[in-house]
C-alpha cells in the first residue's frame, strides 16, 4: 500500500492545506511542505529497490470485474520522476511563499499545487495504463486551475483554457491509444505491455496505436504543431511555470515516451514521427526564443526547444540516445526550474518582464545575477555545467545516426544550428537583463529578494554545477537505474565525464558556441528582420480559426435540428419514435396475436373501460376549457386505479388513488395562475397532430395486444420463493421495493426529493399575476374557509394519520408500505390546508418540510450502511420475530426502517411541493402572511 | 379482457400524444399525465393479467408477477414528481416570459376554423 499512500497523501493534503491557510500564510506553506515531505518519507525506504535492479509492483483490487486494479510500480524511471516531482516541488513551495503577494490566496494556490503534485505522482507511479490515464487527465485539470490562478486576468483564463483544450484532446487520443494497446496485448499492466514490444510492433494496429499515443505525448510536451499552448500558459504565477513547465507537467509527455520506449520504439514509423517532430520542435523553439522580449516567453520557447531535443533523442531509437534523453530530462529540470525562479525574482523585484526595459540589473542584484548566469550557462551547454554533458551526448548521437542514413549530414548540421540559437538566447537572457546599459522606466527600483526566496535557486544551481563537474560521483547511479528501467534491457557502454578528448561532438559544441555568440552580436538586424517578416506568424491564430470553425459548424448543426420551438421538437421526436417503432413490423413474419388463453370479458369491466374511454376522449374534446378537462382527467385516473384493483395489484391501486388526489390538487393550484382557456390552434395543426396521435395510439394498442396474447418466462418465481424466507415479508411487491431492489428505491426517493427541492428553488421569489375573479367575473369565494369543513376535517385528521400508520406498519406483509402511507398522510394534511388555509396551518405546523426529507433520506441510507457494520453488502436486510404481550407475534425487519425513510421522503416532498404552490395563493389572497 | 386493456392503453396513448403536441403549457401537462397512465398500464400489463392472485404470500394461493407492480409503483410516484416539476416550470415560464406557450415566445394565432 505504500505507493498508493504516497500518491494519496498530496490529494488529502490539498484539503488540509486549504484548512491550514486559515491560520496564516506561513502556516499554509509549512503544511504544504509537511505534506510533500510525508510523501517523500514514505517513498524513501523503497529507494533501495530500484538500485538493486528490482521493480516494485503493488496491486489492489479496484474494479476487478472490468480488469481495473489500483496498481503502482516503482522502478528506476518512476523513482527519478517521483524524486523530481517531490524534490523540486519542495523548493517551489518555499519559493512560492515569498513570491505570492498578500492579495493572493495562499490556501487556494497550495491546494491546487498539491492536487497537481498528487496527479503527477500518480502518472509516474502507475502500473496500470488506464489508471495512468486518469492521473494524466487530472494533471490537465489541476494545471488548468493553476494556470488560471489569477482569475481576474483575461490572459490567464485564456491561457488556461487553451492548455486544457490542447492537452485534453491529447488525453482523449491517448485513451484511444491505450485501449488499442490493451487490445493488442490483452492487459493494461505495464509489466506485460513492456515485455510485449515485438507483439505490438508486428500487430496491424501498431500504426494507429502509435499515432494516438504520440498525439497524447506531443500535446502534453508541447511539441510542434501543438506547442503554442505553452507560451500562453506563462500567464500563470511564476512558481507554477517553474514547476509545471520545467520539471513536471510538460515532462509527463516525455516520461510516457520513455516509459513506453521498449514497447513502441525501434520501427521506421517511430523513428520518423518522433525524431521528426522532435527536430522540428527543437529548431522552432530555439529560433523563436531568441526573438521573445518577454523573459518568461523566452524561457517558454526554450523549454519547447529542449523538450524537442529530448523527443528527438528518444526518436533516434538507439539505447545510447535513450540514455542521453533521460540524462537531459534531469538536467533540463534543474536548470530550467532555477531560471524560471530567477525570472520570477526579477519580475517580482523590478515589476516587469520586458527585456527591452530590463537592463543593467547587475548593479541592483548581483547575487541573483550570478545564480542566473550559472543556470543560463547550463542551458547554453557551456562546459562545467550539467547541460554541457547531455548536449555532448546528444551531438555524439546525432553524428552517429548521420553515418547510417542517406542525407544524414543534415541532422548534425540542424542540431548544431539549434545549439547556436540556444547559445544566443542564453546570452540574451544574461546580457540583455543584467548588463546592456541602464534600466528603462521600471515600475520599482530593483533590489535583492528576501533571503529564503534565493535558497531554492541556489540549491538547483549548485546541482547544475556539481553534476557538470563530477558526473560520475553524483548523477551516475541515478541515471543508470533510470535509463535501464527505460530500456528494460542492459545498459549500453557509456562514460560520463567532462572530457572525452577531441571528437566531432566537441567540434559541434564549439561551432554552436561561436555561431551563437555571432548571432547575438548581430541581434539588432536580426530583430528588425524578424519584426518585419515573422512577428505576425502565430500558431494561436490557427488554433482560434479552428476553434471558431468548430463552434460555427456545431451551432449550424444544432440550428438545423433545433429551431428553438419545443412544439416542433416534440413533433419531430414523436415522428422519429413512430418511424423507429413501426419499421421492424414491416418485414416481420410472425402473426400479431399469440396463442395465450385470455380472460373472459365481464360486463362490469366493460362498463368501467367504456367510462375510462369516454372520460379520456372528453378530456381531449374539452381540453381548451381547462377546469372541465381537469375534472374529467380525474375520472380517468380513478378508473386506472380500479383497473389495478381488478388485476390483482392492490398496492398499485392504493398508490394510484392517493397520487391521483394529490395530482388533481396540484393542477388546480397551478391552474389558478394560468389562463383558464386554451387558445384555438390552426386547423391543419390539429388534424396533423390528431393523425399522429391515432398512429401512436394504434401502435401502443397493437403492441400491448401482441404482448398480452403471448406466454412469457418470468423471474417472478425467485421473488415469490424468497420473499418470506429471505426478506421476511409476505407482500412481495413491498419486499421487492425495500429489500430485493432497495437500491433502486433509494435512487427513486432521492429523485423525488430533488424534484421537490427543485420546485422549492423555482418558486423562490416568484411573483405571478392572477385574476381576482373567475372567468365568469364572479369572486372566487366569499367563504374562504367554511367552518363545517374545517371542523370535520380536524376531527378526521387523527383518524387519517392512524390509517397511514397502519398502512405503513403492515406494508411488509399486506398491501401498503412507505409510499402509500406517505401519500395518505400528505392527503390528510393537505385537506387541513384546504379547510383552514396556510396561515392557520403555519401557526401549527412548520411550512418547511425539508428537514423531514433530509431525515428520510438519511434514515434510508443509514439503514443501508448499517449492514456494512455486519460485513454484509449495502442494504442487506435482516428480520426477527418478537412475541409481545397483548399484541402477540410481531415481526421486526430492518427493511421497515428503510420503508420509514421512504415514508418520510414522500411526505416531505409532496407536502413541500403543494405547500409552496399553495403559499403563492395565500400571498395573494391574504397579503398579511407571506411565507 | 386483454383486448379491452390493449384498447385502453391505445386510447390513453393517443390522448397523451395529441395533448403533448399542443402549444400551451397546461394541455401539455395533461398530455404527460395521460402518457404516464398509458406507460404505467403498459408496464403493468407486461406481467400479464390475472384476477384474484395478488402477490401476497398465503397458503396455497396463486400469484401474479410482482416485479412489474414494483416497477410501476415507484413509476407512479416519480411521475407525480415529474408532473409537479413541469407544472411549476410552466408557472415560472409564465412569470418570466409573460405567456404560457411552450416555446416561450408567442401565442399560436387564433386561426379560423
Amino acid at each position: 500500500m505504500t505507493l498508493f499512500f504516497a500518491v494519496l497523501i498530496p490529494f488529502v493534503g490539498a484539503a488540509l492545506v486549504a484548512l491550514a491557510s486559515r491560520l496564516g500564510r506561513s502556516q499554509s506553506a509549512w503544511a504544504t511542505g509537511a505534506v510533500t515531505l510525508a510523501s517523500l518519507a514514505l517513498l524513501a525506504p523503497l529507494l533501495a529497490v530500484p538500485f538493486n535492479g528490482d521493480t516494485l509492483v503493488q496491486q489492489h483490487d479496484w474494479l476487478p470485474a472490468l480488469g481495473l486494479n489500483l496498481a503502482f510500480r516503482l522502478d528506476g524511471l518512476a523513482m527519478l520522476f517521483a524524486g523530481l516531482i517531490l524534490g523540486i516541488g519542495l523548493l517551489i513551495v518555499l519559493y512560492a511563499r515569498y513570491y505570492l503577494s498578500k492579495r493572493d490566496s495562499m490556501g487556494r494556490f497550495y491546494s491546487y499545487l498539491m492536487l497537481f503534485m498528487g496527479s503527477m505522482l500518480g502518472i509516474v507511479l502507475s502500473e496500470n495504463l488506464i489508471q495512468l490515464l486518469i492521473f494524466w487527465e487530472l494533471t490537465s485539470l489541476s494545471s488548468f486551475l493553476l494556470i488560471s490562478y489569477w482569475q481576474h486576468r483575461e490572459e490567464a483564463r485564456q491561457g488556461a483554457r487553451m492548455a486544457l483544450a490542447v492537452t485534453g484532446m491529447g488525453g482523449f487520443a491517448l485513451l484511444g491509444g491505450f485501449l488499442l494497446l490493451g487490445h493488442i496485448v490483452g492487459s493494461y499492466e505495464l509489466s506485460v505491455v513492456l515485455a510485449s514490444g515485438d507483439l505490438i510492433r508486428a500487430h496491424p494496429l501498431y500504426v494507429p496505436t502509435l499515432v494516438l499515443v504520440l498525439l497524447g505525448v506531443f500535446t502534453k510536451s508541447a511539441q510542434f504543431p501543438f506547442h503554442f499552448w505553452l507560451p500562453h500558459a506563462m500567464a500563470a504565477p511564476t512558481p507554477v511555470s517553474a514547476y509545471l513547465h520545467s520539471a513536471t507537467m510538460v515532462k509527463a509527455g516525455v516520461f510516457l515516451l520513455a516509459r513506453l520506449y521498449p514497447a513502441l520504439s525501434g520501427t521506421p514509423e517511430w523513428f520518423w514521427l518522433v525524431s521528426g517532430t522532435g527536430l522540428a520542435t527543437l529548431l522552432l523553439g530555439a529560433f523563436v526564443a531568441l526573438f521573445k522580449h518577454d523573459l518568461k516567453g523566452l524561457l517558454a520557447y526554450s523549454t519547447i526547444s529542449h523538450l524537442g531535443l529530448i523527443t528527438l533523442l528518444f526518436g533516434l531509437s538507439t539505447p545510447l540516445a535513450a540514455v542521453a534523453g533521460v540524462f537531459h530530462i534531469i538536467n533540463h529540470a534543474t536548470f530550467k526550474a532555477s531560471l524560471f525562479m530567477a525570472a520570477g525574482i526579477i519580475d517580482h523585484e523590478a515589476g516587469t518582464r520586458d527585456m527591452r526595459r530590463l537592463n543593467g540589473l547587475w548593479k541592483f542584484m548581483p547575487y541573483t545575477a550570478t545564480l542566473a548566469m550559472v543556470a543560463a550557462a547550463a542551458m547554453a551547454g557551456v562546459p562545467l555545467m550539467n547541460g554541457f554533458l547531455s548536449k555532448e551526448m546528444f551531438f555524439a548521437e546525432a553524428m552517429q545516426i548521420s553515418s547510417s542514413h542517406v542525407g544524414g549530414w543534415l541532422l548534425p548540421a540542424l542540431v548544431t544550428l539549434a545549439g547556436a540559437f540556444a547559445v544566443a538566447y542564453s546570452i540574451r537572457f544574461i546580457h540583455d537583463v543584467f548588463f546592456n546599459g541602464e534600466p528603462i522606466n521600471l515600475p520599482k527600483t530593483p533590489h535583492e529578494p528576501p533571503r529564503w526566496m534565493k535558497v531554492p535557486v541556489e540549491i538547483l544551481v549548485v546541482l547544475c554545477l556539481v553534476v557538470g563537474i563530477a558526473p560520475a560521483f553524483t548523477v551516475a547511479p541515478l541515471l543508470a537505474v533510470a535509463a535501464s528501467a527505460t530500456l528494460q534491457a542492459p545498459l549500453p557502454e557509456y562514460h560520463l565525464a567532462l572530457w572525452h578528448g577531441f571528437n566531432p561532438a566537441l567540434a559541434m559544441s564549439m561551432t554552436a558556441m561561436a555561431c551563437g555568440i555571432l548571432m547575438y552580436l548581430l541581434r539588432r538586424p536580426l530583430y528588425a528582420l524578424h519584426a518585419r517578416m515573422l512577428e505576425r506568424l502565430d500558431a494561436r491564430v490557427v488554433y482560434n480559426l479552428l476553434l471558431d470553425a468548430l463552434f460555427a459548424s456545431s451551432s449550424r448543426i444544432t440550428h438545423l435540428i433545433d429551431t428553438g420551438s419545443l412544439q416542433r421538437q416534440v413533433f419531430l421526436f414523436l415522428v422519429a419514435a413512430l418511424v423507429l417503432g413501426f419499421s421492424p413490423w414491416l418485414d416481420s413474419e410472425s402473426p400479431l396475436a399469440g396463442n395465450r388463453a385470455g380472460l373472459p370479458l365481464d360486463a362490469v369491466s366493460l362498463l368501467a373501460g367504456a367510462a375510462l374511454i369516454v372520460a379520456a376522449l372528453t378530456t381531449v374534446w374539452l381540453h381548451r376549457q381547462r377546469f372541465l378537462a381537469l375534472i374529467t382527467i380525474g375520472v380517468v385516473g380513478l378508473v386506472v386505479s380500479l383497473t389495478f384493483v381488478k388485476f390483482s395489484a392492490p398496492d398499485l391501486a392504493l398508490t394510484q388513488l392517493s397520487v391521483e388526489i394529490v395530482t388533481i390538487i396540484l393542477l388546480l393550484l397551478a391552474l389558478y395562475f394560468l389562463p383558464q382557456h386554451t387558445a384555438r390552434e390552426r386547423v391543419w395543426r390539429v388534424w396533423r397532430d390528431g393523425a399522429i396521435a391515432l398512429v401512436a395510439g394504434s401502435g401502443a394498442a397493437l403492441l400491448a395486444w401482441a404482448v398480452l396474447t403471448r406466454p412469457y418466462d418470468t423471474i417472478a418465481g425467485y421473488f415469490i420463493d424468497n420473499s418470506l424466507p429471505g426478506g421476511g415479508g409476505r407482500n412481495v411487491v413491498n419486499v421487492i421495493l425495500v429489500d430485493f431492489r432497495g437500491y433502486d428505491t433509494l435512487g427513486e426517493i432521492t429523485v423525488l426529493a430533488l424534484a421537490a427541492l427543485g420546485i422549492h428553488a423555482l418558486l423562490e421569489n416568484l411573483r405571478l399575476d392572477a385574476p381576482d375573479r373567475d372567468a365568469a367575473g364572479r369572486a372566487w369565494n366569499r367563504d374562504l374557509y367554511p367552518l363545517i369543513m374545517g371542523t370535520l376535517t380536524q376531527l378526521l385528521l387523527p383518524l387519517a394519520l392512524l390509517v397511514a400508520a397502519f398502512i405503513l406498519l403492515r406494508g411488509h406483509n399486506q398491501p401498503g408500505g412507505g409510499f402509500i402511507a406517505g401519500l395518505v398522510t400528505t392527503v390528510a394534511l393537505i385537506v387541513q390546508y384546504l379547510a383552514r388555509g396556510s396561515a392557520w396551518m403555519h401557526e401549527r405546523l412548520s411550512d418547511a418540510p425539508q428537514p423531514v426529507i433530509a431525515a428520510g433520506l438519511a434514515l434510508a441510507t443509514l439503514t443501508g450502511l448499517a449492514s456494512w457494520a455486519f460485513d454484509h453488502p449495502f442494504l442487506t436486510s435482516t428480520f426477527g420475530h418478537l412475541n409481545w404481550p397483548l399484541v402477540g407475534d410481531f415481526e421486526l425487519a430492518s427493511a421497515m426502517a428503510f420503508d420509514l425513510g421512504v415514508f418520510l421522503v414522500v411526505v416531505g416532498s409532496t407536502l413541500l411541493i403543494l405547500v409552496k404552490i399553495g403559499a403563492l395563493h395565500d400571498s395573494r389572497i391574504n397579503r398579511k402572511w407571506v411565507p | 379482457m386483454e383486448a379491452l386493456i390493449a384498447l385502453i392503453i391505445g386510447i390513453l396513448t393517443a390522448c397523451g400524444v395529441f395533448l403533448a403536441l399542443r402549444g400551451q403549457t397546461f394541455p401539455v401537462v395533461l398530455g404527460l399525465t395521460f402518457l404516464s397512465y398509458a406507460v404505467n398500464l403498459f408496464l403493468f400489463a407486461m406481467g400479464r393479467l390475472a384476477i384474484g392472485a395478488p402477490p401476497v404470500i398465503a397458503d396455497g394461493a396463486a400469484y401474479t408477477d410482482p416485479l412489474p407492480q414494483a416497477l410501476v409503483l415507484t413509476a407512479i410516484v416519480i411521475s407525480f414528481g415529474m408532473t409537479a416539476f413541469v407544472i411549476v416550470l410552466a408557472l415560472k415560464a409564465r412569470a418570466e416570459l409573460g405567456n404560457d406557450h411552450v416555446d416561450g415566445t408567442h401565442y399560436d394565432e387564433e386561426g379560423p376554423r
